[in-house]
């Protein structure tokens, strides 16, 4: 515990702006020259010795996106990015192939000492006792390291880089990749099947239930750098595992580009909950620099009586475009998203989720806490549908907007399609302002104005924050805390 | 000790307290009795700092320090307390939680160290039974789906743990059966001490009986426009407050 005492002090020293995630990590790198082209796809995929197939697959995704347009629909407004002035590949030079945390470049060690994210197999996060957390950690445009890899491996579990996986595991990689979410779904995932650099893979045999939580930390260092990481889960029958997400980004005065592609795969009894807790760099306060968050992320309940659950919490980068999504295929299979979704200064979010209900008796719940502050702009965006032979469908949608001060903006757009006369589906939506007498009460109780707003969205957000898994609640109330900071007053 | 020296407060243009001259000494306990609108609440919100209230002449000093420029924590980590009148829910965040967010924020702006988390269960759940408030209201959110006297012993208990040098209870009686009012008076009398004060706003001279004041003031438009000792209290019960009301009278 002294290891996460001191880098938690480390981290308060730093003093960045409020944004306390915000330093580089002075690293040598190994980069692709500027620019996509046909040339770049090769290069990503030689430089991971990637088998044939993959690179054939990467290939044509790259055709397609030629072919496609940006999303307009969005209600984001920004300066969309240049294709050819981004690095589509960098790696820190000396972690090329790092096998185990003895190998991990000490500087790469310390920036994450600095983050509070515990490398060392033997700290624990948070200071939840007993709890123990693997870790895969990209850092740019490759994973680092992964940690409790043998005591996963006892269980039957893989967790590991997903260039690792295409090599160790290409059956299972070829079987599930691109089967949720296709190669050509969208601009960004297209993009990402194409320059795709690292990411998690995760299977889970069945029957299993997964000894730990499984944790990514991804971290954007390099200027100019798109992060494309690909995430394939798959929980096979009966299994059941627990997955959580984190990210952050050093301040910079460019825009960094995120497009990230999440595929979740859930067959027959098995339950995946996959829970993000984004932090990305917004910007400065005139809305200079900050992540490009377009993110496609989908789960595939393929089985019978699956289940997949997102959650969410977004506080950081300048655009948000991300709808968190599950295809009810299996019968009885069951869809949840809970989301928080905070934005202050300039920052845009455009967020929600699809629940695309086709097996039967299946059920869907959505539960959205939008708040937005200073300048921001908050829309949720969902849609829910039934299919033909979705007989039984039930979704349950409960979307509630906080706006704190009167400069802010909130929307929500919600769709809804049922094929099938026997779908029910409850929608409730409430628009609230964080009230005067709210705050005077407890600020009568020696609370300051900041910890007065916190404590409220807390509040206000707790259905989502109990989703979360334990170690990560307490982190996460400081957080949102922290997001707000200069809202009022 | 508490001075009130020519306090005249508007809201929106509209005169509501029109020169209230009041002193308070430390271990003193005074009580204010008026009628509705007569301006008890506001004069209580003020020495509390809620904004939307103007002062337009006069201060309050506390302690011998004008607190007109501090903010509603200071005042409170300054040994402030307000009961309110109607206690405000704030859902989702549990009734601890809430508790041990305001005893840590005082104890920073006082410069005194965080409890730990078993001392503070310690502290909460020790004075929660003195006050009869059952463990299961601590889990719920705060002040939430609380009956009125529910509401008011969480005041009360507020006021316990919060440690204040001057207390000000407005119309805590209002809404209690008379078990409640007895236990509530109870734990006020409990925190009754030489360097502690307290002003008790009240419509009803019941409440009295049971926290007996060192004085009465009567106020009315805004302004105090009688002074006595606890038989006061008596008096108005039975003749009302007519005689100091134009427009009641
Ligand atoms: N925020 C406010 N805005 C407008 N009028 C107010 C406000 N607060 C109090 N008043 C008015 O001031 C007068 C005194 O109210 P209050 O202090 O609540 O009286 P009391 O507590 O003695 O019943 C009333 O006429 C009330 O309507
Ligand atoms: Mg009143």
């Amino acid at each position: 515990m002294a290891a996460v005492k001191e880098t938690i002090d480390q981290v308060k020293e730093l003093d960045l702006d409020k944004y306390k995630y915000g330093f580089t990590t002075d690293i040598e790198t190994v980069k692709a020259p500027k620019g996509l082209n046909e040339d770049i796809v090769k290069f990503i995929s030689a430089k991971k010795d990637e088998p044939e197939w993959m690179l054939e697959w990467r290939m044509d995704a790259y055709e397609r996106w030629l072919t496609m347009k940006e999303p307009e629909w969005a209600k984001v407004e920004y300066e969309k990015p240049d294709f050819q002035d981004l690095y589509y590949y960098a790696a820190p030079k000396s972690s090329e192939a790092p096998k185990s945390l003895d190998e991990v470049d000490p500087e790469l060690l310390a920036t994450y000492e600095k983050l509070g994210i515990p490398l060392k197999e033997q700290e624990v996060l948070a200071g939840v006792e007993g709890a123990k957390v693997a870790m895969d950690v990209v850092f740019d445009s490759v994973s680092v390291v992964t940690t409790f890899k043998e005591e996963l491996a006892k269980a039957g579990v893989i967790f590991c880089s997903i260039s690792e996986a295409i090599k160790e595991h290409p059956e299972l990689v070829q079987k599930y990749l691109g089967s949720v979410v296709p190669k050509s779904d969208n601009f960004y995932a297209t993009l990402n099947s194409a320059v795709f650099s690292d990411g998690s893979f995760v299977y889970i045999p069945p029957g299993v239930r997964c000894p730990m939580e499984l944790s990514t930390y991804f971290r954007i260092n390099e200027e100019n750098t798109g992060q494309f990481e690909r995430t394939l889960i798959i929980a096979d029958k009966g299994s059941y595992v627990s997955y959580l997400e984190g990210c952050t980004a050093p301040m910079r005065d460019e825009n960094q580009l995120h497009a990230a592609v999440v595929e979740l795969v859930a067959l027959d009894d098995a339950e995946i909950k996959y829970s993000t807790v984004q932090n990305w760099y917004p910007g400065d306060k005139d809305g200079k620099g900050g992540v490009f968050n377009f993110v496609t992320k989908r789960g595939d309940c393929r089985g019978a009586n699956s289940k997949i659950s997102w959650t969410q919490v977004e506080t950081g980068s300048a655009i948000t475009w991300k709808y968190p999504s599950c295809i009810l295929r299996g019968d009885n299979s069951q869809g949840e998203f809970y989301s928080i979704a905070i934005s202050n200064g300039l920052q845009q979010v455009d967020s929600g989720t699809k629940m695309v209900h086709l097996g039967k008796n299946t059920s869907s719940r959505i539960i959205s806490k939008g708040i937005s502050a200073g300048k921001s702009s908050n829309t949720y965006r969902g849609l829910v549908s039934a299919h033909k032979k979705a007989s039984g469908a039930r979704n349950f949608t409960q979307c509630d907007s906080l706006l704190i001060g009167d400069q802010c903006s909130a929307h929500t757009v919600p769709y809804i399609e049922a094929k099938n006369s026997t779908a029910t589906f409850e929608h409730e939506a409430t628009t609230s302002k964080i009230s005067d007498d709210q705050m005077f009460y407890a600020q009568a109780r020696g609370l300051n104005e900041e910890e007065a707003v916190a404590l409220i969205v807390n509040g206000f957000a707790r259905e989502v924050i109990q989703q979360l898994p334990m170690e990560f609640m307490a982190e996460t109330q400081k957080l949102i805390g922290i997001s707000l900071e200069g809202s009022v007053g | 000790m508490l001075e009130i020296k020519n306090l005249h407060v508007e809201v929106e243009g509209q005169p509501i307290l029109n020169g209230i001259d009041l002193v308070i000494p430390d271990g003193e306990v005074h009580a204010i009795m008026g009628p509705n609108g007569s301006g008890k609440s506001t004069l209580s919100y003020v020495i509390a700092g809620k904004e939307e209230y103007d002062i337009t002449e006069g201060d309050i000093l506390y302690n011998g320090e004008s607190i007109l420029e501090m903010d509603p924590a200071e005042r409170v980590a300054a040994g402030l307390f307000l009961a309110f009148q109607y206690p405000i829910e704030i859902p989702g965040v549990a009734t601890m939680t809430f508790l041990r967010t305001a005893i840590n924020a005082v104890r920073k702006e006082r410069e005194q160290d965080e409890l730990s988390i078993p001392d503070m269960m310690k502290l909460i759940q020790g004075k929660a039974k003195d006050l009869g408030v059952k463990p299961e209201m601590l889990k719920r959110g705060l002040n939430v789906g609380f009956s009125g006297g529910e509401k008011k012993r969480m005041e009360i208990l507020q006021m316990a743990l919060l440690d204040p040098g001057m207390c000000i209870l407005d119309e805590t009686d209002s809404g209690l059966d008379i078990d409640a009012l007895r236990i509530v008076s109870e734990g006020v009398n409990a925190l009754r001490s030489e360097n502690r004060s307290m002003l008790v706003i009240t419509h009803y001279q019941r409440l009295l009986n049971y926290i007996v004041p060192d004085k009465v003031h009567v106020m009315t438009d805004g302004k105090i426009v009688r002074t006595g000792g606890k038989e006061l209290a008596l008096e108005l019960e039975d003749a009302g407050y007519a005689e100091y009301d134009e427009e009641l009278a």
